[in-house]
């Protein structure tokens, strides 16, 4: 892991995940007068997900621009104002609401690139927020990062804490290319979600990047790998906290990129430990698990001495009633259970 | 109001009491909402978790319009959904059961507030913007290969007008001449956001004009005012003669959802809102015209309170799914 997570450490500054992105956010802006942000709700509300805290009251309504309810026509004109030369960042609210706008997003801003033969820059950071666990049933709970890793052209980047989150919000602003940044509601710090102490971090104040494709492995272990992603390395860590006192040493990876991958850190890890279980609160099937199973299975599998474990949500919408939604759900308790197993294998 | 006259007391007392329901259920749900999640709030926490968009203020779109319509029509409604789904009908036992995740509710406690459906009464609801409208053409083509004079409603925010679905479901709608009612509700804000900084017209209703279909505006918040422009539309539809927009100006006495800090609106704009409450109105009408007395009305709030009680008391008894029920349902 990174160098500069140590460095950052130094810093006393403890930052919620929504404060630090909008920090980042407010940096690039001064550093940079082509970036500038559209999206519903993202001016004096500051975002429903706190992502452009105070950026209004500094920037004024030129720079942070609340949109009407017209996703395709301002997502699609994040992709027409990169192409002149902007570097726009756009909010879709939650990443549920793609379906209005998606012909933009992946016919446009993540082809353009490609179908100009590669002369095309299109520096998009497309936010927006996702996950469940609050009852805000099936139209407001996904993840669907594994979906738009499946299409070609796009970088999706989803930090778990608030130094990540920072770093490769700058990473995103500065990258010419199209990247899809995502917000595990549950990281935020809002006041008004379940609290997550662990999300918040020593942020430098200072901008600072992160790499893309770079995983963080969280806590080093011999005995299982858990790679997850978002909220789920948090629960990941708690999982590893039982499972020590159970003499279980998990090694626990949060991918911070999904696109890149940082397939090699898994397949270093799983080469150690042998076993390995995926986290993954988006569906199971056709999905991110999916997806890493193989990259290991094609480049470690004789290294693997039990089947590979994935813990998904078991391809059904996110149901409302809390049960039910805690039933589909992964959560300490499962991951425990499902090491637990792997290790005795 | 010389309309009132034209009315006959049953349709209004009726109506009065259409809004006296919602007026007491959303009321109640501002309660409910908080229990369980003092003294700090956690949306995930309490009886009623997850987000909550109420009505109080909006009842007059909603119950002028549904007063026209009867079990054959189909409502299409969006996040802010239980004024429609009241006014069409939509039990309200079963409905506050789906709001507390009950069994007993409308989707087995599958849906939840934002997805209330049901199929005697022909009411549907999305939580996404704009989602309604091509649906409720479905249902009008449905109804007009059929050779029924059944009709359609859509309703949805002034906000929603600048999603694509709306334009495409005008045009279709125009086409085709579908009998579709969009209803528009403008409560001046989406979420934050104030219609004038959102929309590049002051009315909605003038958009019908480039679809060529009837355009009204309702500049009250009135529950008479659109019982009269309803029944031209609808009547329209029903005769075959097309699809109308109607546009009602309208109030949100709440947050956009319960919990929102609505530091967008200045703080004494609702209280004034308030001071020309339109169920008061009808209250006040109804009295004046000597269509039932002083006594009469309270017993229509007592009515209505009883009612919304009773619903909330099912909800609370009913038992919660199990957790596999989670599993069911994805195909029927
Ligand atoms: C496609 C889509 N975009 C954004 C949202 C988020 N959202 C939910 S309600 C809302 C505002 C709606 O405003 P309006 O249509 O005026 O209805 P109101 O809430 O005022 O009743 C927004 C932006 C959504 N649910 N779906
Ligand atoms: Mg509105």
């Amino acid at each position: 892991m990174s160098q500069v997570m140590d460095n950052a450490t130094q810093t006393e500054r403890l930052l919620t995940t929504s404060k630090a992105i909008a920090e980042g956010i407010a940096q690039e802006m001064e550093r940079d007068p082509s970036v500038f942000v559209m999206g519903e709700d993202v001016g004096v509300y500051g975002g429903i997900f706190g992502s452009t805290t105070g950026l209004f009251e500094r920037f004024g309504g030129d720079r942070i621009m609340d949109t009407p309810i017209s996703e395709t026509a301002f997502i699609g004109a994040a992709t027409g104002a990169a192409m002149e030369g902007m570097r726009p960042i756009v909010e879709l609210m939650f990443v549920d609401f793609f379906g209005v706008c998606m012909d933009q997003i992946y016919n446009h801003l993540a082809k353009n690139t490609y179908m100009s033969g590669g002369n095309q820059k299109i520096p998009v950071v497309l936010t927006t927020a996702f996950g469940g666990g609050y009852s805000d049933a099936a139209q407001h709970s996904q993840c669907l990062y594994g979906l738009f890793a499946h299409l070609p052209g796009l970088k999706i980047v989803v930090p778990s804490n608030a130094y990540d989150a920072k770093g490769l919000m700058i990473s995103a602003i500065r990258d010419d290319n199209p990247v899809m940044f995502f917000m595990h509601k549950g990281i935020m710090g809002l006041g008004w979600m379940t609290p997550l102490p662990s999300a918040m971090a020593h942020v430098p104040e200072e901008p600072y990047t992160i790499p893309f494709g770079k995983a963080a492995i969280k806590q080093a272990g011999d005995n299982v790998t858990i790679v997850t992603l978002g909220i789920m390395v948090h629960r990941a860590m708690d999982a590893a906290k039982q499972l020590a006192a159970e003499g279980i040493q998990a090694e626990v990876i949060d991918l911070r990129t999904l696109v890149p991958l940082d397939t090699a850190t898994i397949v270093e890890s799983v080469k150690k430990t042998h076993r390995l279980l995926i986290v993954d609160e988006d569906y199971l099937s056709f999905g991110m698990s999916g997806e890493i199973c193989a990259r290991v299975v094609e480049e470690a599998l004789d290294y693997l001495d039990a089947p590979v474990k994935r813990l998904a949500v078991p391809d059904v919408p996110i149901p409302y009633s809390r049960p039910m939604e805690q039933f589909v759900l992964p959560n300490a308790e499962k991951i425990i259970e499902a090491a637990r197993n792997l290790a005795r294998m | 109001m010389a309309k009132t006259n034209s009315l006959d007391a049953q349709t209004l007392i009726s109506m009065y009491r259409t809004m006296a329901i919602i007026r007491n259920f959303e009321e109640t749900m501002v309660n409910v909402y908080m229990e369980g999640k003092m003294p700090v709030f956690d949306i995930a926490g309490g009886t009623v978790p997850g987000e909550m968009h109420l009505a109080a203020g909006q009842e007059p779109v909603a119950v002028g319009v549904c007063a026209h319509l009867n079990d054959n029509d189909t409502v299409t409604a969006p996040h802010r959904a239980h004024h429609f789904a009241i006014a069409k009908g939509v039990d309200l036992k079963k409905m506050a059961a789906e709001i507390f995740g009950k069994d007993t509710g409308l989707g087995h406690g599958k849906g939840g507030h934002m997805h209330l459906f049901d199929q005697q009464k022909k009411f549907g609801c999305s939580g996404i913007i704009g989602a309604g409208m091509p649906v409720a053409c479905g249902a009008a083509l449905a109804a007009k290969k059929n050779g029924k004079d059944w009709v359609a409603v859509s309703f949805f925010g002034e906000g929603t007008a600048n999603q694509g679905s709306f334009h495409e479901s005008l045009n279709l709608a125009a086409l085709w001449k579908l009998p579709v009612i969009f209803v528009c509700e403008d409560n001046s804000y989406a979420i934050s956001v104030p219609k004038s900084k959102s929309t590049s017209i002051a009315n909605n209703a003038d958009r019908a004009a480039s679809y060529g279909i009837p355009g009204f505006e309702i500049a009250e918040n009135d529950v008479l005012a659109v019982y009269e422009a309803a029944r031209e539309a609808v009547a329209r539809a029903r005769r075959g003669e097309g699809p109308s927009l109607m546009e009602v100006k309208t109030y949100r006495y709440l947050g956009h959802f319960q919990g929102d800090p609505e530091l967008y609106r200045p703080k004494d704009e609702v209280a004034k809102l308030r001071e020309s409450d339109p169920i008061n109105k009808l209250g006040r009408q109804l009295i004046e015209q000597g269509a039932i007395s002083e006594g009469d009305l309270v017993a229509l709030d007592q009515e209505a309170a009883e009612k919304v009680k009773e619903a909330i008391e099912f909800a609370r008894q009913s038992p919660y799914p199990q957790p596999a029920d989670a599993l069911k349902h994805v195909f029927v």
